[in-house]
């Protein structure tokens, strides 16, 4: 799924400065799930919102909604109304559905209360990993079923590089926590699976102009298009 | 799995915040404030603690207003916040000792919600110690007086909540957040009704 962190507070009073009716959106889709962005969240944000006004007198009104999904025209239509009294829409949903909300309601000012930071797994309740990178090429069949994009820092696709001891990663995660070595943990599945021969293979350049350093992807299926 | 989410709490201690006296700001208190505290108090413990409180005709201040609940995890960061929003001066919960919780995990779970809670009130320039959390069991009357006169202290140190708001009921806002999870209260004994009361 999509997995978003809420901003810090002072970077979302910022982005709504002095507007006097605003709305915090939530999206009760991926960020639901990831705890982050749902309608339960949205309303404690726009309370801690309330809480702030009312105690700088600023006389703003905050009122809370959410959407089944604010990735998709229909689901947004059914809270325009309340987009349409707002002076401000701070959207919780990931970049997604914060565009979409913008381009909808545009010119409505729409503000992210959200940072989307991955394509993630939830590994146990409230712990998400990274998976996949949405890169337009997946390698994974060939590396046993995980992702040397995402999960090995360097994005090798030739591993494991010199850094790799015991299983971990010479980089460490922003809390300087430890970090599998995707290359380890793929050789250990390919001798699981008897496919070591892979492990060997020289994998030729990525199709990189697939991913997002070739812009903007647009997918078409025109077989599913309506007549 | 859930053994470290476990531990956390625990090691946190279930008493009030000893840091909570240190960070208190050094505000004029005013001898006539008389704050409006709004107790979660779990039906297995607090509230049969508060009722034994009574019985035993232990003093505590009458500035606690309580809510009862089938179990504090019954509890949302949302409740306590509204609590506040709608200007109780103070929130507490007060569940089950920990590791004797009737639904196994349910005070564990409140304790992280009101830690939760806390950091949000930082965030948005409220005292964090205007709400907490304690464990009692049922057969604790003198600690639920105890506490109830300790947090209510508290709070009249630290000042009226500063988005109390007149005309606005705090303890009627926060059962209405609570929807149907808050329980109805136990009818009040009176001299009159009070054999028959017991009787039921």
């Amino acid at each position: 799924m999509i997995t978003a962190e809420r901003k810090p507070l002072d970077e979302i009073l910022a982005l709504v400065g002095d507007k006097k009716k605003v709305l915090v959106a939530g999206c009760d889709t991926c960020v639901a799930i990831c705890l982050t962005g749902g309608e339960k969240e949205a309303e404690i944000l726009a309370s801690e919102l309330r809480i702030k006004a009312q105690q700088e007198a600023t006389g703003a009104e905050v009122e809370h909604t959410a959407a089944i999904r604010q990735c998709e025209w229909e689901y947004l239509d059914m809270i325009a109304d309340k987009v349409g009294e707002a002076d401000i829409v701070v959207s919780m949903a990931c970049g997604i559905g914060i565009q979409s909300m913008a381009e909808k309601f545009s010119p409505k000012i729409v503000v992210p209360a959200v940072n989307t930071n991955m394509l993630g797994m939830p590994q146990e309740h409230a712990v998400w990993l990274e998976r996949c990178g949405a890169c337009g090429d997946c390698v994974i069949g060939e590396t046993a079923g995980i992702c040397p994009v995402v999960r090995c820092s360097k994005s090798l696709m030739n591993g494991p590089c010199g850094g790799s001891h015991d299983g971990l990663c010479e980089v460490t995660g922003p809390e300087k926590e430890e970090i599998e070595c995707a290359w380890a943990l793929i050789w250990e599945r390919l001798k699981e699976q008897g496919r070591e021969d892979l492990m060997i293979k020289n994998r030729a350049p990525k199709k990189w102009n697939l991913s997002s350093s070739g812009g903007p992807r647009k997918m078409v299926r025109e077989e599913a298009k309506p007549v | 799995m859930a053994d470290a989410d476990v531990k956390t709490p625990v090691a946190e201690g279930g008493e009030a915040a000893p840091e909570a006296a240190e960070e208190a700001p050094k505000k004029q208190v005013d001898p006539d404030f008389e704050p409006e505290i709004i107790v979660f108090a779990c039906h297995y413990c607090a509230y049969a603690a508060a009722d034994l409180a009574g019985s035993m005709r232990l003093q505590y201040p009458s500035n606690i207003r309580m809510i009862k609940l089938p179990c504090t995890g019954k509890l949302e960061v949302i409740h306590l916040l509204k609590a506040i929003e709608a200007g109780a001066d103070g929130v507490y919960a007060a569940g089950c000792l920990e590791g004797e919780c009737h639904y196994l995990k349910g005070n564990l779970w409140a304790r992280k919600r009101v830690t939760h809670v806390k950091d949000l009130l930082a965030e948005v320039g409220i005292e964090p110690e205007r709400v907490e959390m304690y464990n009692m069991s049922s057969a604790m009357g003198a600690k639920f007086a105890e506490v109830a006169t300790e947090f209510t202290e508290r709070i009249k140190a630290l000042g009226p909540n500063p988005v109390k708001r007149a005309g606005v009921d705090a303890h009627a806002a926060a059962r209405e957040a609570l929807g149907g999870a808050a329980m109805p209260d136990d009818p009040a004994p009176s001299a009159a009704t009070s054999e028959e009361g017991h009787a039921e």
